[in-house]
């Protein structure tokens, strides 16, 4: 009865430590491209910056922000220029897509990332214009002219 | 000519102010020059930015500053003209009695006391040191309350989500944004967008400047031919000047 038992509760136990690892093996390590046509290696140790990246980056935002200081070596921009590459099928992919840079691994470890919501997401070169500066002129040619007799005084 | 004359006095005093403070001590410095900043150097209260706007020059129905604005800051409407982002715009004043027309660009005016600042609850709405009314929209958490606080309705709240923002110039939805002097240029030494634009067109009725150094243009033509704040009786002693009122 008891050797019945010990045997039962042995596979038990084996079941338990053989699910988590099954789980871990099945979730896809993010795959990140390598930053192209640089040469150059990161500002810091690969080590660093996974461990240590948001703080560089938090630090320069209000140095930048408050007092004007705009070396590029830790700013967003610059991280953005060298990873954000043109992928195998030669697209820009945005940072909502699972193969963006930084989304690759914040995805990964669930952690969601505001920065896009307001900066650039892709190198300068690759970002899409999408203000239409002669439309605007005509919207605000139409405006001005409905406000002319409002402005009046 | 006189601007040849102006570099030459102030590269002498600027190199007779440098070799003076050497003699004294290292790092001190008695005399602060107006020099270009470096990407690693913090700004500093010694210069103020300021802007001063000839209305006489600037004509009724030419919108260049604004297009200027709305291009460099990827400014995009979306047919809402009461809610669309606007960090500059015009206005057209008419004197009831003699019917004259003043045409003139309104943006935020910098101000020194500014109600911005006092109101925000955050610290997001800030003063740089060099004179510019900012919002860190990091901190920025939408109340709005700078909006109904700033008396030349200045600022705009971003209602929508945007996508394809500039490098130099971001933007966010539920954060409050108005003009910034174009500070991005300014710490790499260039001009605004609007006065950049206002001069290639040959109007020159928007001149940009340090109003803390009595030798730039912008202090120069203040000191000749004076410079209206709008809503003096405020005393926010505004950034941006204009004549021609």
């Amino acid at each position: 009865m008891t050797k019945c038992f010990l045997r039962i509760s042995l596979i038990l136990t084996g079941l338990i430590m053989l699910f988590p690892t099954q789980g871990i093996a099945e979730t896809p390590f993010p795959t990140i491209h390598e930053p192209e046509g640089h040469g150059v290696e990161c500002v810091e140790d690969e080590d660093e910056m996974r461990r240590n990246h948001m703080n560089y980056i938090l630090h320069q935002r209000d140095k930048t922000m408050h007092e004007g200081i705009r070396t590029e070596t830790y700013s967003l921009s610059r991280c953005i220029d060298c990873h954000v590459q043109p992928n195998d099928k030669g697209e820009v992919v945005g940072h909502d897509d699972k193969e963006h840079f930084c989304n690759a691994c914040h995805q990964y470890a669930a952690v969601q990332i505001d920065c896009f919501q307001c900066h650039a997401d892709r190198p300068q070169k690759y970002i899409k214009r999408a203000s239409k500066p002669q439309a605007l002129k005509e919207q605000l040619q139409e405006v001005l002219a409905a406000k002319d007799m409002g402005d009046a005084q | 000519m006189s601007d040849q004359i102006n570099d030459s006095r102030r590269n002498f005093l600027s190199k007779a102010a440098i070799a003076g403070s050497i003699t004294i001590a290292p790092g001190v410095f008695l005399h602060q020059t107006a020099q270009a900043k470096s990407d690693d150097q913090a700004v500093s209260s010694n210069t103020r930015w300021g802007m001063l706007i000839d209305t006489d020059k600037c004509s009724k129905g030419c919108t260049d500053c604004v297009d200027a604005c709305n291009n460099e800051h990827s400014l995009t409407g979306f047919d809402r003209p009461t809610t669309d982002a606007q960090y500059i715009r015009k206005v057209s004043l008419v004197e009831k009695q003699t019917g004259h027309e003043i045409s003139l660009p309104m943006m935020c005016q910098h101000c020194e006391t500014a109600p911005c600042v006092d109101v925000c609850p955050t610290g997001a709405s800030f003063k740089r040191e060099d004179g510019l009314a900012l919002v860190d929209k990091h901190i920025c958490i939408g109340c709005r309350y700078c909006m109904m606080a700033c008396p030349y309705k200045a600022r705009s709240f971003v209602h929508e989500e945007i996508k394809n923002q500039t490098l130099s110039a971001p933007r966010g939805k539920g954060t409050v944004e108005s003009c910034t002097m174009c500070v991005h240029r300014i710490d790499k030494d260039g001009i605004p967008a609007c006065v950049e634009a206002c001069t290639e067109e040959n109007h020159n009725a928007m001149i940009f400047g340090d109003l803390n150094d009595p030798n730039s243009t912008i202090s120069q033509e203040l000191k000749k031919h004076g410079g209206k704040q709008i809503r003096a009786d405020l005393r926010l002693n505004t950034g941006v000047r204009y004549q021609g009122l």
